[in-house]
C-alpha cells in the first residue's frame, strides 16, 4: 500500500477528530448553582442549570421548562426520589424535593442521555 | 374584571439597577396593577387583570427591558400532559408521513433496480435536491435544533448521530451535482445520496413515532386509575341533597350513594347497606357486602343497596390517590439491573462518534476503491445504526408496565428494586394471624370445672378489656354475647407473649398461656390432657386461674381465610418454601399449617422473635418474603428481604412494607413473585437485545464482516434497523401487560 499525502492527512484530521470529540464531551467541567427556595432547570439541549445545591431537610421547588422539542428530552427521571415526570413542550412542569440525606443524586432524561445532579448539603 | 398575582423568574438580572427597569417596563402594560421584582430570588411579581393582560404582553415587556421572564403555564394533571404528547404526536405523524413520501420519490428515483421503472422526472439531481432540501430542513429540523442545543452543553444523543450521518450525505450529494468536476478529477463517480439522507429522516421520524405511541401506553395504568374516580358527590345539606364537584367534598360530609353509583370518596357507613364492587381499586372481584359501620373506598361502585355514609378521607388522602401516587413513585424509581446501561448509554454516544471518524480513516487508507465513498457511507451507517435509545428503553417501559398491572390487580409494588428482588425469593414466611386468618377469632369451648362458663368469661372478659390481643377480642366479643356484666379491674397488666392479669374484688386473676402459668407457678398438669386435645384441633388454649389456682380454660379458633390454602398451595408448586410463623403453640400451629398446607412451622415466636428467626432463615443463605398485617408485624416486614403486607380497607400499609396486597388475596403473593419474574425475564430479553443489537451490528456498519464476507450496511437499512430497535423493546415490554400473573 502506497502512503500518500492525503491518507495522511485524513488519518491526522482523524486522530485529532477523535481526540476533540473525547475532549468535547467527555472532559468538560461542571458548573453548580445553588438553589434557594425554588429553582428553575431549562431543559434545552441538556439542564441548564446542570447542577444544583439544595439544603438538607428543606423543601425545595425545581421546575422544569421543556423548550427543546426533542424527544430525547422528554421525560426527567429523578431515580433516588422516585420521580419520573413527562414535560410537556413549553409547559413548567414543578416538582418538591425534601431531601433527608446528604449527597450527590444524579437525575436523567427518559433514555439516560442527557445528565444532571442534585447535590444535596 | 378578575385580578390575578402571578410570581415568576426573570433571568438575566445581575444588578439593583435591573429591578428598576423591568419593574417599569411591566408597569407600563394597560392592566398591571402592581410589578414587584425582586433581586436576591431573580423573580417578579405581577398582580394584573386576566381580561386585558396577557402572557405574551409580559413576556415582551420583560424582553423589551433586556431580559427573560419564564411564565409558563404549569402542567400539573396526567390527562394534560397526555393531551400535549397527543398533540406532539399527531404534527409527528404528518411530518413523517411527508418524509416518508418524499423520500420514496428519489428512492424510486436512483435506487438501482428499481429506478428504470420511475418517471424521467425522479431522476432529475435537481428535483431530488429540491425534495431532499425540504426534508433535510424542514422535517429534520428539530434534529438539527436539539444537536445545536446539545453542542451548547457539551452533550451528544441520538439527534446528534442522525444530523452528523444526514447533514454529510446531504452535504455531499450537493457537493457532486453543483461541483461534478471536482469529483471527476478525483476519479469519484458522480452519484448523489439523496435517498440516503431524506429516507434515513424519514424512517427515524417513524421510528420515533411508534415508539411515542407505545410509550404512551406504558403509562396506561396510571390514566386508568386517574379516570376512575367520581366526579361529583351527592352531599347531604341540612335537608337537601346538593350534587357537588369531587373536590369541594369536606372530611365529615354526608353523602349518598344509590345503586348503580360510584362512591365518590373514602368514608364509612352510617344508614344502609349494599353491595360494593371493589374489583377497580382492589382487584377482588366478588363484590363486598357493606353496612352501617363499615369503610367504603371511593371509586369502587355500589352495586344493589343505597346507603348514607361519612366521608373521612378526600382529595389526595383517599387511597385511590395514595395507590396512585404509590405507582407513580414506583414508575420513577431506579431498578438495580439497569445500571450497566445506565453506565453505557451515558458514554455511548460520544464514542459511536469516535467509531465513525475511526471508520472513515480505514476505510479511506485501506479500503477498496472508490475509498472515499465507501469511507463515507461506512460512516454515515455506523452513525445511523447506533441506538442509545433502545438501552435506555429497555428497562424503564418494561417496569412501568409490571407496576401498571400489578396495580390493576391489587398488587402495589413500592420500587423497581422491590419488583427485581421479589422474583428472587424462595421462602415465604406468614404470620398467622390477621394474614393466613381473617385475625377474628372466637371462642370455641370453655371448659371448667367448679365454676359456671358465664363467671369464667364474665370475669376474663373484664381483665381482658385493656388488652389489645385478637384473642381478648374474642373473649369480650363472647361476653357481649351472652349479655354479661363487667368487672372492673385494678393492677392490669399486659405481659407480651405471656397474657394479662389482675386483680378483680381482692382476688389475683391470671389469663394466658402455658408460660405465664409457669411464671407465676400455677399448675397445670390436671389440664393438660384437654389442652392438649384442643390444640390439635387447631384451637389456641387460654388458661385461666384465680389466686393460683387454675379455673378453666378458654379454647378460641380463628378462622382460615378463603384464599390461604390456594396462595400457599401455588407457593409450593414454585419450588418455594412456606413457613408459618406463630406466638400460638406447637401442636396449635402444626393443625392450623396442616389445614392450608404450610410445611414448616416457627411456633411459640414472641413478636419481638419474629425478626431474629427470619434473620436465621437469611443466615441459611435463604432470600426471604415475610407476608404480614403491615402494622404489627413492621418490624419483621423491614427485616425481610421483600416485606409483603396486606392492605387492611382504606390503610395502605405499603410504609413498612415493599409490596402491597389490597386486595388482602393471599393468590397474589405468589402473583407479585411470578409478576417479578416475567418482568426480569423481559427486561432480561430487552438489554439482551439492546445490548446485541449494538454490539453485533456497530461493527457490521463499521464494515468488520468485509473482508471476510463481503457484507457490508447502507445507511437506508442501518436507519430501518435503528427505528425499529427501539420499537421492538418497547413493543416487547407491553406484552408484560397480556401476561397471566
Amino acid at each position: 500500500m502506497n502512503f500518500t499525502l492525503d491518507k495522511l492527512v485524513v488519518s491526522i484530521l482523524s486522530i485529532v477528530g477523535i481526540a476533540f470529540t473525547y475532549w468535547f464531551f467527555l472532559l468538560k467541567n461542571e458548573k453548580q448553582a445553588e438553589a434557594v427556595d425554588s429553582i428553575d432547570i431549562i431543559v434545552e439541549g441538556g439542564y441548564d442549570p446542570e447542577n444544583i445545591v439544595i439544603k438538607k431537610g428543606k423543601t425545595t421547588r425545581i421546575s422544569f421548562l421543556r423548550k427543546d422539542p426533542s424527544s430525547c428530552l422528554e421525560e426527567v427521571v429523578l431515580g433516588d426520589f422516585h420521580i419520573r415526570k413527562y414535560l410537556p413542550l413549553n409547559k413548567k412542569v414543578s416538582i418538591e424535593l425534601k431531601p433527608v440525606h446528604e449527597g450527590e443524586f444524579p437525575y436523567r432524561c427518559g433514555m439516560n442521555m442527557y445528565h444532571g445532579k442534585i447535590i444535596v448539603r | 374584571m378578575t385580578t390575578i398575582t402571578k410570581t415568576f423568574p426573570i433571568k438575566g438580572m445581575h444588578c439593583a439597577s435591573c429591578v428598576r427597569v423591568i419593574e417599569k417596563s411591566v408597569g407600563r402594560i394597560d392592566g398591571i396593577e402592581s410589578c414587584n421584582v425582586n433581586l436576591a430570588t431573580e423573580s417578579a411579581t405581577v398582580k394584573y387583570d386576566n381580561e386585558k393582560v396577557t402572557k405574551d404582553a409580559i413576556l415582551a415587556a420583560v424582553e423589551n427591558a433586556g431580559y427573560r421572564a419564564v411564565i409558563e403555564e404549569e402542567v400539573k394533571s396526567h390527562a394534560e400532559s397526555k393531551a400535549e404528547k397527543l398533540k406532539e404526536l399527531d404534527f409527528l405523524k404528518i411530518k413523517t408521513g411527508i418524509s416518508l413520501f418524499l423520500g420514496g420519490i428519489i428512492l424510486w428515483g436512483s435506487f438501482p433496480g428499481i429506478m428504470e421503472t420511475a418517471p424521467g422526472i425522479f431522476k432529475n439531481y435537481i428535483l431530488q435536491f429540491l425534495i431532499a432540501t425540504v426534508v433535510q430542513f424542514w422535517a429534520g429540523f428539530e434534529f438539527y435544533r436539539s444537536t445545536i442545543n446539545s453542542i451548547k452543553h457539551r452533550q451528544a444523543n441520538m439527534d446528534t448521530l442522525v444530523t452528523v450521518g444526514t447533514t454529510v450525505a446531504y452535504f455531499y450529494s450537493v457537493a457532486v451535482i453543483f461541483f461534478p468536476q471536482i469529483f471527476k478529477d478525483l476519479g469519484v463517480q458522480i452519484m448523489p445520496f439523496f435517498d440516503t439522507s431524506t429516507v434515513i429522516i424519514g424512517l427515524i421520524l417513524l421510528g420515533r413515532f411508534f415508539e411515542g405511541r407505545a410509550k404512551l401506553s406504558t403509562s396506561d395504568a396510571i390514566g386508568k386509575l386517574i379516570g376512575l374516580q367520581a366526579k361529583t358527590a351527592r352531599v347531604i345539606r341540612g335537608n337537601v341533597e346538593i350534587n357537588i364537584p369531587i373536590d369541594q367534598v369536606q372530611v365529615g360530609d354526608l353523602i349518598r350513594v344509590r345503586p348503580g353509583e360510584k362512591i365518590p370518596v373514602d368514608g364509612e357507613i352510617i344508614e344502609g347497606e349494599s353491595n360494593v364492587d371493589e374489583s377497580m381499586v382492589t382487584g377482588e372481584s366478588i363484590p363486598t357486602e357493606k353496612m352501617k359501620g363499615d369503610l367504603v373506598i371511593g371509586a369502587t361502585i355500589n352495586k344493589s343497596g343505597s346507603f348514607v355514609y361519612k366521608a373521612t378521607k378526600v382529595g389526595s388522602d383517599t387511597m385511590l390517590s395514595q395507590i396512585i401516587k404509590l405507582v407513580e413513585n414506583a414508575q420513577g424509581s431506579k431498578a438495580p439491573i439497569q445500571r450497566l446501561a445506565d453506565i453505557v448509554s451515558s458514554y455511548f454516544v460520544p464514542i459511536v462518534i469516535m467509531l465513525a471518524i475511526a471508520t472513515f480513516a480505514i476505510w479511506y487508507n485501506f479500503g477498496p476503491t472508490p475509498a472515499f465513498l465507501y469511507a463515507l457511507l461506512n460512516s454515515i451507517a455506523t452513525l445511523i445504526i447506533a441506538c442509545p435509545c433502545a438501552m435506555g428503553l429497555a428497562t424503564p417501559t418494561a417496569i412501568m408496565v409490571a407496576t401498571g398491572k400489578g396495580a390493576k390487580n391489587g398488587i402495589l409494588i413500592k420500587d423497581a428494586e422491590s419488583l427485581e428482588i421479589a422474583g428472587k425469593i424462595n421462602t415465604v414466611i406468614f404470620d398467622k394471624t390477621g394474614t393466613l386468618t381473617n385475625g377474628k377469632p372466637v371462642v370455641t369451648d370453655i371448659v371448667t370445672a367448679s365454676k359456671k362458663p358465664d363467671e369464667i368469661i364474665a370475669l376474663a372478659a373484664s381483665l381482658e378489656k385493656g388488652s389489645e390481643h385478637a384473642l381478648a377480642e374474642a373473649i369480650i366479643k363472647e361476653a357481649e354475647n351472652r349479655d354479661l356484666r363487667l368487672f372492673k379491674v385494678q393492677g392490669f397488666k399486659a405481659v407480651a407473649g405471656h397474657g394479662v392479669e389482675g386483680e378483680i374484688k381482692g382476688r389475683k386473676l391470671y389469663l394466658g398461656n402455658r408460660k405465664l402459668m409457669k411464671k407465676v407457678n400455677i399448675d397445670t398438669t390436671e389440664v393438660e390432657e384437654t389442652v392438649s386435645k384442643l390444640e390439635l384441633e387447631g384451637k389456641t388454649v387460654v388458661m385461666f386461674a384465680i389466686d393460683k389456682e387454675l379455673a378453666g380454660l378458654i379454647a378460641i379458633a380463628d378462622t382460615i381465610k378463603d384464599s390461604a390454602k390456594e396462595g400457599v398451595e401455588r407457593l409450593n408448586k414454585m419450588g418455594i418454601e412456606t413457613v408459618m410463623v406463630t406466638g400460638d403453640n406447637e401442636r396449635t400451629a402444626r393443625a392450623i399449617a396442616d389445614q392450608i398446607g404450610i410445611k414448616r412451622v416457627l411456633a411459640d415466636v414472641l413478636p419481638e422473635g419474629k425478626v431474629e428467626e427470619l434473620k436465621n432463615m437469611q443466615a441459611e443463605g435463604k432470600r426471604v418474603a415475610m407476608v404480614g398485617d403491615g402494622i404489627n408485624d413492621a418490624p419483621a416486614l423491614a427485616a425481610a428481604d421483600i416485606g409483603i403486607a396486606m392492605g387492611t380497607g382504606t390503610d395502605v400499609a405499603i410504609e413498612a412494607a415493599d409490596i402491597a396486597l389490597v386486595n388482602k388475596n393471599l393468590n397474589s403473593v405468589g402473583g407479585a413473585i411470578e409478576l417479578s419474574k416475567k418482568t426480569m425475564r423481559n427486561i432480561r430479553l430487552n438489554l439482551f437485545w439492546a445490548f446485541g443489537y449494538n454490539v453485533v451490528l456497530i461493527p457490521v456498519a463499521m464494515g468488520a464482516f468485509y473482508p471476510f464476507f463481503k457484507l457490508l450496511l447502507s445507511p437506508v437499512l442501518a436507519s430501518g434497523a435503528m427505528a425499529m430497535s427501539s420499537v421492538s423493546v418497547v413493543a416487547n415490554s407491553l406484552l408484560l401487560e397480556r401476561s397471566k400473573i
